[in-house]
């Protein structure tokens, strides 16, 4: 129980952990690429000053 | 897969976005704008200022936002979508180092964020205002990244290994991109003035450091008590 509270994490066993760290990251790639990084006329228009406001690369 | 703890990933990432919308609404939002009325549309310019449109592409034919209301709408948006996308990768990388998580330590990993995906890459790409020369797009680009991957590595090996040659492997490695050099603009002129510029440095970084924190430190918070939920019924099948 103590170490249940003290380590959130550890409680769940590592293969769980592992498969839902690989899909939030491709999805979290996914979702930085598709507002920050696309070369899309109309999604670097509409998320421009996300862009400079994080110092991602723009223009 | 924890679907409770993607979840909260998500959440984090949503209320760091509205939160992220909100402070840059403060100094950096009106610096952009400023810096605006200083380009003079012949390199990527606002050629689209003429027929009312905002943002600054190359011909100015694509759609863009309307000026006010509409324009600060899609970048609210954008600020939730690049923040659950980087809630998602903290998660995932929180996850993977099997350490703790609580609102506490989840302000720690904010910090490594804000040090991985904003202050390495900003050392050789600094924050630009519209109108700034810079290199070719896709060059700076790769090097963001290649930096941000590096760093995010090197700040692993220091902070989660902590042996003497993987914390000399990880400054290495966060140096690398650095050693190699940023792509540098061809040409440095530009009609924003100087003091703008520099305005605009220290307002983003500033800003993205609050981001950050307010993102490492939610998603800590959520993430602990989701990670908690789904251990629960593990805990009680084995005591069973």
């Amino acid at each position: 129980m103590l170490a249940r509270h003290h380590a959130a994490t550890l409680a769940v066993a590592g293969s769980r952990r592992f498969t839902t760290a690989v899909f939030a990251a491709a999805l979290g790639v996914f979702f930085v690429y598709f507002a920050a990084f696309s070369h899309s006329a109309t999604l670097h228009n509409a998320a421009h000053d996300m862009r400079h406001a994080i110092a991602t690369p723009c223009h | 897969m924890l679907v409770r703890v993607l979840l909260a990933a998500m959440l984090a990432g949503v209320l760091a976005g509205v939160f992220a919308s909100g402070a840059q609404s403060l100094r950096v939002t009106p610096l952009i704008l400023e810096a605006e009325t200083y380009e003079s549309g012949d390199s990527h310019g606002a050629a689209a200022h003429a027929d009312g449109e905002t943002a600054a592409t190359g011909s100015g034919h694509e759609w863009a936002p309307d000026a006010g209301w509409e324009r600060g709408f899609y970048t609210l948006i954008a600020n939730i979508v690049v923040d659950v996308g980087f809630a998602l990768l903290l998660t995932a990388a929180i996850l993977v180092s099997g350490q703790a998580i609580a609102l506490g330590s989840g302000l720690a990993w904010g910090l490594a964020g804000f040090l991985t995906f904003v202050l390495a890459p900003a050392v050789g790409l600094p924050p630009e205002l519209p109108g700034m020369p810079a290199a070719d797009l896709g060059a700076r680009q790769a090097w963001w990244l290649a930096t941000v991957i590096a760093t995010g590595g090197g700040l692993a090996l220091i902070a989660l290994m902590r042996a003497p040659l993987s914390v000399a492997a990880g400054l290495v490695l966060i140096a690398l991109p650095h050693l190699y050099g940023a792509p540098a603009p061809v040409e440095h002129e530009t009609a924003v003035p100087a003091h703008l510029a520099a305005e605009f440095v220290v307002a983003s970084l500033a800003t993205a450091f609050a981001h950050w924190l307010f993102l490492g430190g939610v998603a800590g918070f959520l993430l602990e008590r989701a990670l908690r939920a789904e251990a629960a019924p593990a805990a009680k099948e084995a005591s069973a």
